[in-house]
Formats: C-alpha cells, sequence, structure tokens
C-alpha cells in the first residue's frame, strides 16, 4: 500500500510540475513581449493611482465648491482655474479630484464583477465538469437559457430590477452574465482533462475523486480562466458605463467612478465634450490595458506556440 | 442534418419558454412597477390597489404566467404604458422590427466587407507596419464604449460629412411604404431619392454599431488565415502552380471562413446590445431604442416582449450559423 | 545535358535576433531525364529544404538561396514569381509527406486534380474532369468517378497519397520530387506506392528526385543516391556501389543499423551514436566528426573536400575501406 501511496504522490508532483513548466515557460515568453510590458505598464499605473487617489485627489469629490461657477441658464460649468486644473462638473465639484478618485471605484466593478463571475463560473463548471451525468445536463441547461440572450441585454435586465440602484446592483448585473461564460469555459477544459493520460492514470492508481478534481483537473484548466478573466476586467467597466447611460447605474454619484461619469453627462455630450472625454478616454486606455494583457496571455498559454 | 434542425428547433422553443418565464418573473419584481408607472408615485393607495386588481397583478405570479402565455399564443402581449402609451407591444415591436433590421445588417455589412478583407491582408503581411497597427486598431475598437463613439460620430463626423445626426425619420418625405425597410421600399418603388435619404440616416449609426463586430471579425480571420497558411495543403497548391487569386479564394480563405462564419453568427448579440444604445443616441426609432426607453420607463409588457424576440433572433440565427457551418465543411456534412 | 543541375545550392534561415541557421551548404548533384535520384539522410540533413528550394517554394522572406539550380535550360533561381507559377505543377510537380494534410479539407478530390489541369493545360472544367477520372483510375483509385466527388476525409490514407501523386503527374511534367511519400504510411501501402510510383515514372519517363530516410525506399527504386549530412552532400554514389560498398562512415553507419532478415541470429545492431544535435559547423571541421567510429585528429580541424573517386563522390578523410565490418557496438 505504501507503494501506492509513493505513486500517487508521484503523480501529484508530476502534475503540479507540468503546471509550474508551462506557468514557467509562459512567465519567459511574457516578460519579452513588449505588448504585454505595455498592457502590465498601464494596469499598474492604473492601480497604484486607484489606490492612491484618496491622497492624490486635491479636493473632495463630492463637495460642490465651484457652484457658483455653474450657470444652469446658460449652460455653464467651471473652466480651468488655479488650484482646479480641469475645472468643475455640471454640479461645481472639482473634476480632476472626481477623475481621480473615480478610478478607484473604477478598479472595485472591475475586480468586483469579476471575481464574482468566477466565482459562479467556477463552482458551476467545476460540478458540471467533473462529476458529469445529470448534473452536468441541469447546469448546461440554465448555461444555454442564460445564454440565449445576448450579454449586455441580459445584464441591462439584471441591473433592470433592482429597485434602487447601486454600485453593488451594477457589479452583480455585470458579474451574473459573465457566469455562464466562465462555467462553459471551465466545463469543457475539465472533460478534455477528464480523457488526459495523466489524469487516466491517476484513477488507474485509486486517486480519490475530489482528489483527482483538484490536484489534477482544476490546476490545469486554470490557463483559459486566468485569460477570460483579464478579458472580463476590461469589459466590466465598458459594461459599467453602458448601464449608466441607459439609467440603469449608481445614481449616487457622491463617489464617482467612470462609466458612471460617462453615463451621466450624456444631456451635455454637446456642450461640454471634455466632460465625457475624460473618462471614456481613460476608461478606453485601461480597458486596452487589460485586453492587451490578456491577449498576450492566451498566446503565452497556447501551447501550439511553445518552442 | 433534418434531424439536427428539428432538434435545435425543439430546444429554442425550451431555452425560449425557460426565459420568458424567467424575464415575466423578473420583470414583475421591476421596482416602480406598472402602477407606479400609470398612476405616478403620489397616487392614493385605493386607486393602486384597484388598478393592481385591474392589470391583474393580485395574483400568483405562475396563474399570471399562464394566463400570459395563453394570450401571447395570440399574439396579444399587452398594451405598452411607457414606450408608446396605448399602442400594443406586438405593434410597437411590429412596427419597429424593420428599422432595427436594416440598422443591424448594414452594420454587420460593413463589419464583414472591411473586417475580412483587412484580417486576410494583415495576416498575409504577418508582422508588418501595416499587421501591428490594425491589430492595435482592432484592440482599441473594443475598447471603446459604443454609445461614447456613437456621440463622438454624432457630434463631430455628421457635420464634416454632411450627414444628419438623427436617425431614420417616419415617412417624412413622403415615400410609399412596401416591406418597412426603407432603402428597399425606395428602390422597390423607384423613389431612389427616399432609397438614398434612408442610407443617409442610416450611415452614421451603422458605423457605430458596427466597430465591435469589425474589430472581432478582423482578429478572428487574422488568425484563421494565418493558421492556414501554415498548412500543408496550401503549399500543396503553391506546388501546383495555381495563381495567386485562386489560392486566396479557393485554398486559404474557403478554410479559414469556418471559424469567422461562428463569430459572424455570434456578433448578432453585440449587434443587438449594441442598437440599444446606438438607436438611444441617434434617436433612431428601431427595437433597440424602445428598449432603452421601456427600461427607462419600466415598461413591461414592451421589455417581455423585445427581451423574448431578442433570444429568439439571437438563437435562430446562431442555429442558422451552425447550419451554414455544415454547408461550408465536407467533415461535418457527410459524416 | 541534364534535366536539373543543383550547383552549389546553399540555403541560409535567417531571423531576426538568432544566428542565421544554414539548412543547406553547397548541394550539387544532376538528375538525368528520367533517371530517379535519391537524397538521403536523417531528419534536419537538408533533404527537404533541399527539395522545397528547387520549387521555388520557401518563404521569401528569411530563407536566403544562393547557387543554381538549373531546369533544362532555365535558372529557376532567377525566374520571377510568376514565370516561377507557371513552371511549377506544369514542368515540376511535387509530393509530398502527408496525404491528409497536404489536401484540402473542404473542396472535393475532383477538383483539386482537375484546377492544375485547368491551370497549365487550358482545359475547360468538362474536359479536365474527364481526365482527372482518367488520372485517378491510372493512380490505381477504384470508381474513381465516384472518388472525383468526394472529399479527402472520406479517402483511406494510400488512396490519398494515390491522389496527391495523380495531381502532380496530371500535367506530366518531366521531374517528379516526392518528399518523404511513404512515411505517414501503413507499411503494406508504401510497397504499393512505391510501385505504383516507380511503374508510372518508367511508363511516363519522368525523372524522380526521392526525399526518403529510408534506405530500403533508395534501394527498391533509385538510380543514383545522394547521402547528407548537416547540409552537405557527403557520399555520392551509383546505387549498387553504394550498397555493396559504403564508403562514408555515416552511410556505413545507416545501412548496418537496418535490421536484416539474412543477419545471423543474434548479432547486434549497430546503431549510430548520438544525434544530429551533436553537429559541429562545417568550418571546424566535419560535422559528422563528434559521431563517427572513424574520426582522426583532422576531422574537427579540417573540412574534408569533396573527391571524385572512380565515379562516386566522397567527403571523407578517412572513409570507411570496403569489407571491414560494422563499426565496434556500440553501448546504448
Amino acid at each position: 500500500m505504501t507503494l501506492g501511496v509513493t505513486k500517487k504522490e508521484k503523480i501529484d508532483a508530476l502534475a503540479e510540475n507540468v503546471g509550474v513548466s508551462l506557468a514557467a515557460s509562459a512567465w519567459k515568453r511574457l516578460r519579452r513581449s513588449p505588448v504585454f510590458l505595455i498592457g502590465a505598464t498601464i494596469i499598474g499605473i492604473f492601480v497604484v493611482l486607484s489606490l492612491l487617489s484618496p491622497w492624490l485627489a486635491p479636493h473632495d469629490p463630492a463637495d460642490p465648491m465651484l457652484i457658483k461657477q455653474v450657470v444652469k441658464a446658460r449652460n455653464e460649468i467651471p473652466p480651468p482655474q488655479p488650484g482646479h486644473p480641469l475645472g468643475g462638473d455640471l454640479q461645481g465639484r472639482d473634476f480632476l479630484s472626481r477623475m481621480l478618485v473615480g478610478s478607484q471605484q473604477t478598479l472595485i466593478v472591475g475586480v468586483g464583477a469579476t471575481l464574482i463571475g468566477l466565482t459562479g463560473g467556477l463552482i458551476l463548471g467545476t460540478l458540471a465538469g467533473a462529476i458529469g451525468g445529470w448534473v452536468d445536463s441541469v447546469v448546461m441547461r440554465f448555461v444555454d437559457v442564460m445564454l440565449s440572450l445576448p450579454a449586455l441585454l441580459l445584464a441591462f435586465s439584471i441591473a433592470a430590477m433592482f429597485a434602487h440602484p447601486s454600485q453593488f446592483s451594477v457589479i452583480l448585473a455585470i458579474s451574473i452574465v459573465q457566469i455562464p461564460v466562465f462555467a462553459r469555459l471551465l466545463r469543457g477544459s475539465m472533460l478534455a482533462q477528464r480523457a488526459s493520460d495523466h489524469v487516466l492514470a491517476a484513477t488507474a492508481l485509486g486517486v480519490k475523486r475530489g482528489s483527482i478534481v483538484f490536484r489534477h483537473m482544476l490546476p490545469n484548466s486554470l490557463g483559459p480562466v486566468i485569460v477570460q478573466s483579464t478579458l472580463v476586467l476590461a469589459t466590466a467597466i465598458i459594461e459599467a458605463a453602458a448601464l449608466s447611460f441607459l439609467g440603469l447605474g449608481n445614481p449616487d454619484d457622491r463617489i464617482p467612478e467612470w462609466g458612471q461619469m460617462l453615463g451621466d453627462v450624456q444631456k451635455v455630450f454637446d456642450t461640454h465634450p471634455h466632460l465625457a472625454a475624460y473618462p471614456a478616454i481613460c476608461i478606453i486606455i485601461v480597458a486596452l490595458g487589460f485586453t492587451l494583457m490578456g491577449e498576450t496571455l492566451r498566446e503565452a498559454l497556447d501551447p501550439k506556440n511553445r518552442r | 442534418m433534418l434531424r439536427y434542425t428539428i432538434r435545435r428547433l425543439i430546444q429554442l422553443v425550451g431555452v425560449v419558454l425557460v426565459l420568458s418565464l424567467l424575464l415575466f418573473a423578473w420583470l414583475r419584481a421591476l421596482p416602480g412597477g406598472p402602477v407606479s408607472a400609470l398612476l405616478g408615485e403620489r397616487a392614493t393607495p385605493e386607486s393602486r390597489a384597484a388598478l393592481t386588481k385591474q392589470l391583474g397583478l393580485d395574483q400568483p405570479i405562475i396563474v399570471q404566467y399562464f394566463k400570459f402565455l395563453g394570450r401571447a399564443a395570440s399574439g396579444d402581449f399587452g398594451v405598452s404604458n411607457g414606450v408608446q402609451p396605448g399602442d400594443s407591444a406586438m405593434e410597437i415591436f411590429l412596427q419597429r422590427f424593420p428599422a432595427t433590421i436594416e440598422l443591424s445588417f448594414s452594420a454587420l455589412l460593413i463589419a464583414i466587407a472591411l473586417g475580412i478583407p483587412l484580417g486576410y491582408l494583415a495576416a498575409k503581411r504577418r508582422g508588418s507596419w501595416f499587421d501591428n497597427m490594425s491589430v492595435i486598431g482592432s484592440l482599441i475598437g473594443v475598447a471603446i464604449p459604443v454609445f461614447f463613439l456613437a456621440y463622438v460620430l454624432k457630434d463631430n463626423f455628421s457635420h464634416l460629412l454632411g450627414l444628419p445626426s438623427i436617425g431614420r425619420q417616419n415617412g417624412d418625405i413622403g415615400a410609399t411604404r412596401v416591406t418597412g425597410f426603407f432603402v428597399l421600399d425606395g428602390l422597390l418603388t423607384r423613389e431612389f431619392d427616399a432609397s438614398w435619404d434612408a442610407l443617409k440616416h442610416l450611415i452614421l449609426p451603422a458605423m457605430a454599431l458596427a466597430t465591435i463586430p469589425f474589430a472581432v471579425i478582423f482578429r478572428i480571420t487574422r488568425a484563421a488565415v494565418l493558421e492556414v497558411l501554415d498548412e500543408d495543403f496550401v503549399r500543396t497548391a503553391e506546388s501546383k502552380g495555381l495563381t495567386a487569386p485562386v489560392i486566396r479564394r479557393r485554398h486559404v480563405l474557403r478554410n479559414a471562413m469556418l471559424p469567422v462564419v461562428t463569430t459572424i453568427g455570434l456578433q448578432t448579440g453585440a449587434l443587438l446590445s449594441g442598437a440599444v444604445l446606438t438607436e438611444k443616441v441617434f434617436a433612431f426609432p428601431g427595437v433597440g431604442e424602445a428598449l432603452a426607453l421601456g427600461f427607462e420607463r419600466r415598461d413591461y409588457p414592451v421589455l417581455l416582449l423585445l427581451l423574448i424576440m431578442a433570444a429568439i433572433v439571437y438563437v435562430l440565427v446562431n442555429l442558422l450559423v451552425d447550419l451554414s457551418y455544415a454547408l461550408i465543411d465536407p467533415r461535418i456534412r457527410t459524416r | 545535358m541534364a534535366l536539373l543541375e543543383v550547383r552549389d545550392l546553399t540555403v541560409v534561415f535567417e531571423r531576426k535576433g538568432e544566428e542565421p541557421f544554414t539548412a543547406v551548404d553547397g548541394v550539387n548533384f544532376d538528375v538525368e531525364p528520367g533517371q530517379t535520384v535519391g537524397l538521403v539522410g536523417e531528419s534536419g540533413c537538408g533533404k527537404s529544404v533541399t527539395s522545397l528550394a528547387i520549387m521555388g517554394l520557401l518563404p521569401k522572406r528569411g530563407a536566403r538561396i544562393t547557387g543554381s539550380v538549373v531546369y533544362d535550360g532555365t535558372e529557376l533561381l532567377k525566374l520571377s514569381d510568376r514565370q516561377m507559377r507557371d513552371r511549377r505543377g506544369r514542368d515540376l510537380g511535387m509530393v509530398f509527406q502527408d496525404p491528409l494534410s497536404s489536401l484540402n479539407p473542404v473542396i472535393p478530390i475532383g477538383l483539386q486534380v482537375t484546377e492544375v489541369l485547368e491551370r497549365h493545360r487550358g482545359m475547360p472544367r468538362k474536359e479536365a474532369m474527364v481526365e482527372a477520372k482518367d488520372l485517378l483510375d491510372k493512380v490505381g483509385i477504384p470508381d474513381p468517378n465516384r472518388r472525383l466527388s468526394e472529399y479527402p476525409h472520406q479517402l483511406s490514407g494510400g488512396m490519398r497519397q494515390r491522389a496527391l501523386i495523380a495531381i502532380a503527374l496530371a500535367c506530366r511534367p518531366k521531374l517528379l520530387i516526392a518528399d518523404e511519400p511513404t512515411t505517414a504510411l501503413d507499411v503494406t501501402i508504401q510497397a504499393q506506392i512505391l510501385s505504383l510510383m516507380k511503374e508510372l515514372v518508367q511508363d511516363l519517363g519522368t525523372a524522380l528526385v526521392m526525399i526518403t530516410h529510408d534506405l530500403g525506399v533508395v534501394a527498391g527504386l533509385c538510380d543514383e543516391v545522394n547521402v547528407l549530412y548537416g547540409g552537405k552532400v557527403v557520399e555520392k554514389a551509383m546505387r549498387h556501389e553504394l550498397f555493396a560498398k559504403p564508403r562514408h562512415p555515416y552511410t556505413h553507419g545507416l545501412l548496418a543499423s537496418i535490421p536484416r532478415l539474412d543477419a545471423p541470429r543474434g548479432e547486434k545492431l549497430t546503431p549510430i551514436k548520438g544525434s544530429v544535435a551533436d553537429n559541429i559547423p562545417w568550418e571546424q571541421g566535419c560535422a559528422f566528426a563528434p559521431r563517427c567510429p572513424n574520426a582522426l585528429e583532422v576531422c574537427t580541424s579540417v573540412t574534408p573536400a569533396e573527391e571524385d573517386q572512380l565515379g562516386r563522390l566522397l567527403r571523407c578523410h578517412n572513409p570507411v575501406v570496403p569489407g571491414t565490418p560494422a563499426a565496434e557496438e556500440v553501448p546504448v
């Protein structure tokens, strides 16, 4: 029996090594990829900025300190001035501070939506892929129903469900839409794993199913999931803006979020385009950063590209 | 093939039924509700209760759902109470659907007409300046919020290009209506100026709507062509001395189109959701604008019908795509 | 005059940020009309690159080709892309290794045969179809009319290779290049395909360049054999000469590592030690020296020249003396 145990351990070690060497070789290629480095730099700056923004922001983003310069009748807002390099917004709040603090909420929306979607997808996908049988059928029918509506349309419908929209309802609407995507991805990859030689070998040696799932199948399925997560970080930020644009976003704008800032100024796009352009350009750059990282990650993890 | 199609159609019915039940329950739970929407927030509790009863909203949801199904079977999805108060939901759908088809179809046409040739060229010149630029361009394309791009086009380019900045006008130029597709109508009735006018109203919204499908089709085409160019059979074709156009068409593109076709099906999703945003920006009187208004004004009957229709269209298009896949790929057809 | 004269053919692959790699290094050989010439060697010896260079199928970027390839009096390396397209498939045909991946999966076999007839012989589709049917018949595909409308995945491996041969010979080229045409096939099918090719080149008077790692294929087919190592021809001889008296230690080793049915019971096989990866560059002596049982000190310092020895070309400082048994057994 001891022999059996050591063999199992060997196989586990082997499976882990496979994972490690794959990650190691992918990392080696990523480090040399200029595209990945550009993406990583953008995201690095974005994360640092959003963490430090409460201290970096010169003013309280919720304080209508320049309200006297807002003339509704003539559609005038505070212009750039000493102490307020970007001027004020429609409510006379310091625009630069709002942009800075907005980065933090944007990061929260992106990461929150991705984490919830990922967790839901991991649970459903692992259940379906690891157990199979009727569990698989039920989960996949459910996924089919969710995928029968285009993702963004589904997110709109979910967001419209909440009596009092908030940051949380926005995050939830965006994340639920991602669950079927993650679930399918994981299930497909797990099914492929189930038929693979190293899982067969472990099964033949009598390794417990739970152990096979968590030590062999799941780690080897993670590559595509990580790639997808990176891409979802990008789409979540863009979708949050679309929700705000349709009036389904967080109505409380004391603590701003870029998507919300962009969606909320639709009535003045033509007269004060900079109020839309700043958040829009920031969203585009950050989304591009995540996409660049995700796409290069996908290429690096693709065994076809390995030499 | 036929059995497969029938099985898929039955699945489609099941999916739509489950989805409609979910949406039904869901939309009943919408905040505000039709009562507030009709009477306003400050109505007396008595009048609210009366209207709730009158609309049948006091019954259990499952009872309401089956009543709804019964009426839906005869095409009655209820009356709009927000988008176009008083009109039936079906009427609104039928009246607006051609506009959205026209818009989505134009957008898809733009996306395909640009995406496939550019994707092919980029793959052929892999690593070149052109390739790198267009890949980065396509990545930026998917990163731009659709409605922001729509506003940029509307506010900046409509002047520049001399194009109208709002969506198509309903019959204001006295054109005859045959099919409801304005461009087509003009051609059918030989009122070409009407066609031209409709086309001008289409261009900007279609461009905004086309960005994401274009970027995706471009990238999939590029990846697929890169893969096919490495295949042995392309080398065989070269060894036969075939001309470059024949190799491109018959050997490279024919094979590279397989993944592209699937992608085009999935892009219907981006078109449907994008239409909600684009049509709102351009006040384009299509289904998307109705959905946007419906979300804003909590118009249940309209939302329910339009979302179910969107699901049916989306699933049907993807079924068609799967079937056409079998037409292009003999390995599936003759299995 | 020879049908094909390859002189000092050199192919260097250049990639950004990497050392240039010389895949083919000054290869010379002739092919007379109707003759069958073998190019033999392990994978990576440059034999396939040689064939692709002759066909003009190497990528335009990244591969630098020098030397000369004269076909029927025309310098092929100087032809424009368009002129080369006119020649390929008409004057030079090629058969590849893997018949499944070498056929287009989404168009019928018929079109894959007729397109080359339409291109080079200007036949209308209908006429080409009749011709294609005859061609499939000639290469031994049963029921050719049905096969014309079928797709590659519906054919067996042997039949696919027959179809590829039909395509390569459709325009009666004077030269056929076959790159490992039997490697991907079952052993029994291999023999059928080889005898078919032998028969066809004899009937049509086609010259054949047979590229293979399998000396068995050479023994049954080739008039003259070129043994390649590290991108250079190390020994060139008529088939009987080569098999009877291999002089280069590499050739000798290749022959000694083939199991023989007539060998005495219990006799051990003698593999060539090491692998192609152990090569040293030709500039610093003989590339084969690290693996060579006959290696002398001079072999790792002076590049051996090509010498003509009684109608056989040899590139070796210390050739095997005819009659010696295989080298000492190498512990594996």
